[in-house]
């Protein structure tokens, strides 16, 4: 009976072993090349107030932005069955409006407040129009979000119309590095609390179920009385909010915009979180936490490089083979040979993930 | 009926163009360039032509702007068309221009190159404008020798791997590295991204490796090397006191307004202010004589500057500063 439990636990979340399994290598891997490398201090920053420090940190830290991108992009991937490739220029955006209104008058806590519902607004306006093309014009997620990919980074630039215009207030300081006083960086606060605002959201409404079952099959979902183009709508909506806090975090931590490099190419990371997350790019089936885990696995295996000093030239091959392997881990080919050892190791009458799955 | 219309309306056409070519004694000018929408230099840069080549300088100019080569190559096409005087190119590509530099030449107009050099016969242009990215590295480097630090720790934080930017400015350093003058803390790209040079730095931050220099290839990576620098309690910029020198590129106005307030040491320019230099050699060429002072390829060479915590002043500031 325990040992059902247990198996059951496993086979509910069997789709979360590749990023943990990618973690635990990388965690491994990290501790052998140098025992201290998770090692955490506290030291004062420049402002003199205490702050923890060490590679745990700059990793959760540095992996804020993309952890709340993977968030909105498996709403997306599972509710459409397609992703979006504008994160990174509708963070550009979001960034620039909250710039714009940051200019506008001496930075105060009302502004700040001010520019982050502008740029919220912003963001969710380009999401939904992101989300009508896909719903109502039934284009695909990668085609109808294409067009804001390519023209995104340049609407960004039009709204300040400078390059990189910067911005400085202790109130901006707050929101991208440190709040006097706690020394946990803001941006994993931030992170933690938009964790538990989704957790909220799929407890409290059927909206989880409902993204579910659009994705598994539309037809099925009107029939049930489910708008499935308002599901997706709302998803892609939702993916808009995430990137306007991405794009405040990111504008936050330098006090600059630079409409061009911002958040850039971070559509192909927040992608593959999904990926490595085990959630099913066709839609349907998905766990958020997966996604997370996927991005904290990128960020790792990316300031590992950074550790090992990898030649600039070589960074990218490096990480490719990384992915290659993730991904194929994740493949149904290997879970499902995954599935029949275990079946003959432990003889349960479990058939592969990925046949259940297809069920 | 229709032909005769035509034929009336083209000629009224030619004889507007004829008119606004000739009207006033201007000189008609035709810039191909890159959109001022690519970074602050650009903006800088066209901003630069517009207010030099004005009607009160005794121009009459049109501008392009493209970051694709064919429609840059159909924009020139077409100021050959209209006839105008001389061809001011920035061109997205170095290769693919020969046949229109030609036609150029055969229609009797006189091209300038600016900022980026194009490959072709040299025959084809009249002179080229452009900065050396290797001498910016140079200049750079050489600041860095003068300061005379006891010893050398470098956290080098390069551009986009293979942009003439990032080539230029690696390259004195890497000769340095390579002299055992200065020892590689680290050399990784953040391809340009802020965020990513902040990461770089807050890495070997992390491995408790001593530095005591940030060279970063523009602005905006030195501020994000700054920013993990803030967050570690580690003091930087001018002063006896401090632990980091902090270098950057660029010379945005925040920037310089960085070393100005002493928190920053070094900034470099590449000079986005070709403008004044050709309409001189323009007015040249006007008064029959000779352009003098290009170098084997036909190039003059922008003079730059670097500047230094110690001796910037305001003035400097907004003369050479970029953008707000």
């Amino acid at each position: 009976m325990k040992r059902s439990g247990a198996s059951r636990f496993f086979y509910n979340n069997s789709q979360l072993l590749i990023p943990l399994i990618a973690i635990l290598l990388l965690t491994v891997f990290n501790l052998i090349r140098d025992p201290g490398f998770f090692s955490v201090g506290i030291a004062a920053n420049n402002n003199g107030d205490p702050v923890l420090q060490g590679n745990l940190i700059s990793i959760l830290n540095g992996a804020s932005e993309l952890v709340i991108l993977s968030m909105g992009m498996t709403l997306v991937t599972a509710a459409a069955g397609g992703q979006d490739i504008s994160v990174g220029a509708l963070a550009a955006i979001g960034g620039s409006v909250f710039v714009k209104v940051l200019k506008g008058g001496s930075i105060n806590g009302l502004l700040v407040l001010a520019a982050f519902l502008a740029c919220c607004a912003a963001a969710m306006v380009f999401g939904a129009l992101n989300g009508s093309l896909v719903s109502f014009f039934g284009i695909q997620p990668m085609i109808a979000t294409l067009i804001l990919f390519t023209c995104g980074r340049s609407i960004a630039y039009w709204i300040n119309g400078g390059a990189t215009p910067t911005v400085a207030s202790p109130i901006l300081n707050a929101i991208g590095s440190f709040i006097p006083g706690i020394p946990v960086p803001t941006p994993i606060l931030i992170v933690i609390a938009a964790g538990i605002l989704f957790a909220l959201l799929f407890r409290f409404t059927a909206l989880g179920l409902y993204i579910q079952t659009v994705g598994i099959n539309q037809g099925a979902a009107r029939l049930n009385g489910i708008s499935a183009k308002g599901i997706k709508l709302l998803s892609f909506i939702l993916l808009g909010a995430c990137c306007a806090v991405a794009g405040v975090i990111g504008v936050s931590r330098l006090g600059l915009i630079n409409h061009e490099t911002l958040l850039i190419n971070i559509e192909m990371d927040a992608i593959l979180a999904v990926a490595i997350g085990g959630n099913n790019l066709g839609g349907g089936r998905f766990k958020m936490i997966g996604s997370v885990l996927g991005a904290y696995a990128i960020q790792a295996l990316t300031i590992t490089l950074y550790a090992m000093k990898v030649p600039s030239t070589d960074v990218k091959a490096y990480k490719a083979v990384v992915i290659i392997i993730l991904v194929i881990m994740g493949s149904p080919v290997v879970k499902d040979a995954a599935g029949r050892l275990w079946k003959r190791l432990f003889g349960t009458r479990r058939t592969g993930t990925a046949g259940k799955e297809a069920a | 009926m229709r032909k005769m219309f035509a034929a009336a309306l083209s000629l009224a056409m030619v004889s507007a163009m004829s008119v606004s070519a000739f009207a006033d004694g201007l000189i008609s000018v035709g810039v191909v360039n890159n959109p001022p929408s690519e970074s602050g230099y650009r903006e800088a840069n066209v901003n630069d032509f517009i207010n030099t080549f004005t009607e009160a300088n005794g121009y009459d100019a049109k501008f392009y702007y493209s970051i694709k080569n064919d429609e840059q190559l159909s924009a020139a096409r077409q100021f050959i068309t209209d006839g105008v005087d001389y061809l001011l190119i920035s061109a997205a590509e170095t290769t693919g221009w020969d046949a229109v530099l030609q036609d150029a030449q055969d229609a009797g107009i006189s091209v300038f190159l600016f900022d980026r050099m194009i490959d072709c016969d040299t025959d084809l242009f009249e002179a080229a404008v452009v900065s050396n990215m290797a001498d910016e590295g140079d200049t750079a480097v050489n600041w860095l020798l003068a300061q005379e630090l006891p010893e050398y720790n470098v956290i080098h934080i390069q551009g986009a791997m293979g942009s003439d930017a990032q080539i230029g400015r690696t390259g004195a350093l890497d000769a340095q590295f390579e002299a055992g003058t200065m020892n590689k803390v680290v050399q990784q790209t953040a391809t340009w991204d802020e965020a990513e040079a902040k990461k770089i730095t807050e890495a070997v931050i992390n491995s408790g490796e001593s530095f005591n220099v940030i060279y970063a290839e523009n602005d905006g990576m030195a501020k994000g090397a700054v920013a993990a620098l803030d967050e570690a309690g580690i003091t930087h910029g001018y002063g006896d006191d401090k632990q980091v020198i902090v270098m950057g590129f660029d010379c945005n106005k925040w920037a310089l307004r960085e070393l100005f307030d002493g928190n920053w040491n070094y900034d470099g320019q590449c000079s986005p202010f070709q403008a004044q230099v050709i309409s001189d050699m323009i007015q040249t060429l006007e008064e029959g004589g000779e352009i003098e002072g290009l170098n084997e390829n036909k190039q003059i060479i922008s003079v730059e500057k670097g500047f230094d915590a110690y001796t910037i002043s305001r003035k400097d500031i907004d003369t050479y500063g970029l953008g707000e």
